[in-house]
């Protein structure tokens, strides 16, 4: 222990050093804005407080994004341009083709089932004796990373030959009513869907958390009086309770679109893109890091980034819309 | 008070290391009687220290240190091993940042070439090319120069025409090891005739799903057509749609996709290449095509040895103008400094004495010749040897470490897999490996 203190005391001394130094150097800033008078204060207070926020997104955003852009239009080695040669590669290779397929796949199916079963959830558990207990166990997923929950279905959808011992879940249920196992991860398009529902598993309850609490939001007095006025069941929810939430449900559908655009770890982790289940972001990876072309991997960068980018905008502008509501 | 004390402490510990030091210094002549002579050749170096950078870890770490420890006294050498599993990674930015390491230890010759373009890797000197000369065959020595000029000194070195089985299962069915091609597939008939699973397979390596599919893909294109197409194919100047290359993928398919000898051809690609052949000693699949070090993957309770649970035997050739085809894969050392102590120690690494001393510790061939073959501790590690030192081999290199990494550690893995796994056809396959080649 002494020895674990007496290598890293160093470290700790020169990091408190450098904090040290940042804060005299920030202080030495202010002073010095602070003593400037007149006509030239609001100039360089705005210069001084907006400074740190600017050079942090140059650094970590924009400067990024336009080397990626940069990149895309530039060959492997990213040192002589090629035009749209990369783009044109995304166009007509029939392996990005598929990888497209399958994003598409992903972004259509995994949100609105996900959603959709967590809003299906969060009505039925409404209100119902002891609903924290069930709630809870949904929402315990979320707690599991993405790579561990592949891990575990992984093994739930192992295959071994007919009539061995099954260690997979699936294909041991599957011996066990009579059929033959499949090799589960090797079937298109059912392998991509079973990835999904690694997705599913995990975030349904997420879904499920923020809807309930946007339910809980819609004021008693309506639902009293649209009972009163005869809505029940089904009538109450699509005329009453849906249209209250939809808001919520949209931001939630957005947020698991953006979520299952940008999706890697499930397929990394579970068959590494291969038997046809690959997806842009672990395309992207495989390119420039397995196949270190930083001109097609950037390429795929600038698709993700572009497919992305009209959802943010939707969903930021959907969240403002409905704080001006309140 | 306290720092006070503590630095007294510390005074006090140093001083008493040191006077432990010196009596050990003292002592060590009296008592390790160290024989000197072998190492007088290398000069003294006394207090010099050297880097040996390399991706090798414990523990084969120790194995090495434990046998150049005789040359370390002797020559006054500390010789620093620093091992790294990213070392791929980090030697580039090693040398870029002008921090190279004395010594490197290149896993394959395309890292050596790409470290050569920089211009900072030195010519190997004089006695390490006398050494090279004398051990290793023309071919190894090619391996280990880029463009015409010798680098690096080959060290260990693997087998991976080998072909995995149980000789307690072949006694027990009256199996003997096949010699020729044609052995090789009758017994396979034979043992698909018992409705025995003739050949085992897996290709899953997570991030390098498709490696083991390369090899035997390697295997085939080597003992098809020579060694001079294999070193086209790995330069594309011999295409993947070359109806050679194809002929050869066709024969791999002809035996690992081969239903009546492998089972279900499609879960090759899910079972990972650990697991591929742990059903050999059970006999619940009868033979493995795999390197000499997938010896490292039997439990330890199974026995590796010609009459023992698990043993190798050579994969035979299929065309008798390639003279005894082995693919192989190794490491070479190659140095960024010239200082004298930096080629003493690049000089006794490519010597006989250190390889053999090193064989003696086990895990580990060579293919330096002057090794005497009883000298190696393991019998797996021995029939490597007498095939990777063997003078009339046709022997080359893994065929995708040579390739670009775009290819050969990328698309290659990728749609070999798919070849598998989704039966895509060899025509596609070899179309989207030319379409990948990187232009340039």
């Amino acid at each position: 222990m002494s020895g674990f203190i007496a290598t890293n005391l160093p470290k700790v001394t020169s990091l408190f050093t450098a904090m040290a130094a940042f804060f005299i150097i920030l202080a030495v800033i202010f002073v010095i804005a602070g003593l400037v008078n007149g006509k030239k204060a609001r100039p360089i207070a705005l210069v001084v407080f907006l400074a740190p926020a600017i050079i942090l997104l140059l650094a970590g955003l924009v400067i990024p994004t336009g080397r990626t852009i940069l990149f895309s239009f530039m060959n492997p080695n990213s040192d002589g341009f090629v035009g749209f040669e990369n783009y044109a590669w995304i166009a007509t290779d029939p392996g990005v083709r598929t990888v497209l397929f399958n994003t598409a796949l992903w972004t259509i199916l995994t949100p609105l089932f996900t959603t959709a079963l967590g809003l299906y959830l969060a009505v039925m558990l409404d209100r119902m004796r002891g609903e924290s207990i069930p709630k809870s166990l949904i929402f315990m997923p979320m707690a599991i990373s993405f790579v561990g929950a592949s891990i575990i279905f992984k093994f739930m959808y192992e295959y071994r030959d007919p009539g061995d011992s099954q260690i997979g879940l699936l294909s041991a249920i599957v011996q066990a009513i009579g059929f033959g196992p499949s090799n589960w991860l090797l079937v298109k398009p059912l392998n991509t869907l079973l990835l999904m529902v690694v997705f599913i598993w995990t975030q349904t309850g997420f879904a499920m958390v923020i809807l309930s609490a946007a339910i809980k939001g819609v004021p008693t007095d309506v639902l009293e009086a649209s009972a009163l006025d005869g809505a029940t069941g089904w009538k109450l929810f699509r005329g009453v309770t849906f249209p209250m939430v939809r808001t919520t449900f949209v931001v939630v559908l957005a947020t698991m679109v953006v979520a299952s655009l940008k999706l890697f770890d499930i397929v990394r982790t579970m068959t590494g893109g291969n038997f046809g289940t690959s997806v842009l972001a672990n395309e992207m990876y495989s390119q420039i890091f397995v196949q270190f072309d930083a001109g097609k991997g950037s390429a795929l960068a600038v698709m993700l980034f572009l497919s992305v980018t009209p959802i943010f905008i939707y969903n930021i502008r959907s969240l403002r819309r409905e704080r001006s509501n309140k | 008070m306290f720092i006070s004390k503590k630095k007294l402490l510390a005074t006090a510990g140093i001083a008493a290391t040191t006077l432990v030091a010196s009596l050990v210094t003292v002592a060590a002549p009296a008592a390790a009687a160290v024989d000197c002579a072998p190492y007088a050749s290398y000069g003294k170096h006394t207090g010099k220290t050297v880097e040996f950078n390399t991706s090798i870890l414990d523990p084969e770490k120790s194995t090495f240190q434990k046998v150049w420890k005789d040359f370390e006294t002797c020559t006054g050498i500390t010789i620093n091993f620093t091992g790294t599993n990213q070392f791929e990674a980090q030697l580039p930015v090693r040398v870029a940042g002008g921090t190279a390491p004395d010594l490197a230890v290149f896993p394959q010759p395309g890292l050596l070439a790409k470290m050569v373009e920089t211009g900072k890797v030195l010519p190997a000197p004089a006695s390490v090319v006398a050494n090279v000369d004398k051990y290793w065959t023309k071919g190894y020595k090619n391996l280990g120069s880029v463009d015409g000029k010798f680098y690096a000194a080959p060290l260990g070195s693997s087998l991976k025409s080998l072909v995995w089985y149980s000789p307690k299962q072949f006694a027990k069915n009256g199996y003997t090891v096949p010699t020729t091609w044609t052995q090789l597939t009758t017994l396979a008939n034979r043992m698909a005739a018992k409705k025995q699973t003739a050949f085992c397979g897996g290709i899953g390596s997570g991030g390098a799903t498709g490696w083991p599919a390369t090899d035997w893909v390697e295997q085939m294109v080597l003992r098809e057509h020579g060694a001079k197409v294999y070193a086209d194919w790995t330069t594309n100047k011999v295409k993947f749609s070359d109806k050679r290359i194809k002929s050869a993928m066709k024969k791999v398919a002809g035996w690992m996709q081969n239903p009546k000898w492998v089972g279900n051809v499609k879960k090759i690609a899910t079972t990972t290449f650990q697991d591929a052949g742990q059903g050999i000693p059970t006999g619940k699949c009868m033979m493995l095509q795999q390197a000499s070090f997938y010896a490292g993957q039997f439990p330890e309770k199974n026995i590796i040895a010609a009459d023992g649970d698990v043993y190798a035997f050579y994969l035979p050739g299929t065309n008798p103008k390639v003279k005894t085809p082995i693919l192989t894969a190794g490491e070479f050392v190659g140095a960024f400094a010239s200082r004298p102590e930096v080629a003493a120690v690049q000089a006794y690494l490519s010597s006989a004495e250190f390889a053999t001393a090193k064989v003696a510790e086990g895990g580990w061939a060579t293919a330096n010749n002057g090794v005497p073959l009883f000298k190696y501790k393991d019998p797996i590690q021995r029939l490597s040897a007498q095939y990777l030192s063997n003078k009339n081999a046709t022997a080359v290199f893994d065929g995708s470490d040579i390739m670009p990494a775009s290819i050969g550690a990328g698309k290659m893995w990728t749609e070999f897999t798919a070849w598998f796994a989704e039966g895509k056809s060899i025509a596609a396959v070899t179309k989207a490996l030319d379409a990948a080649w990187p232009k340039s």
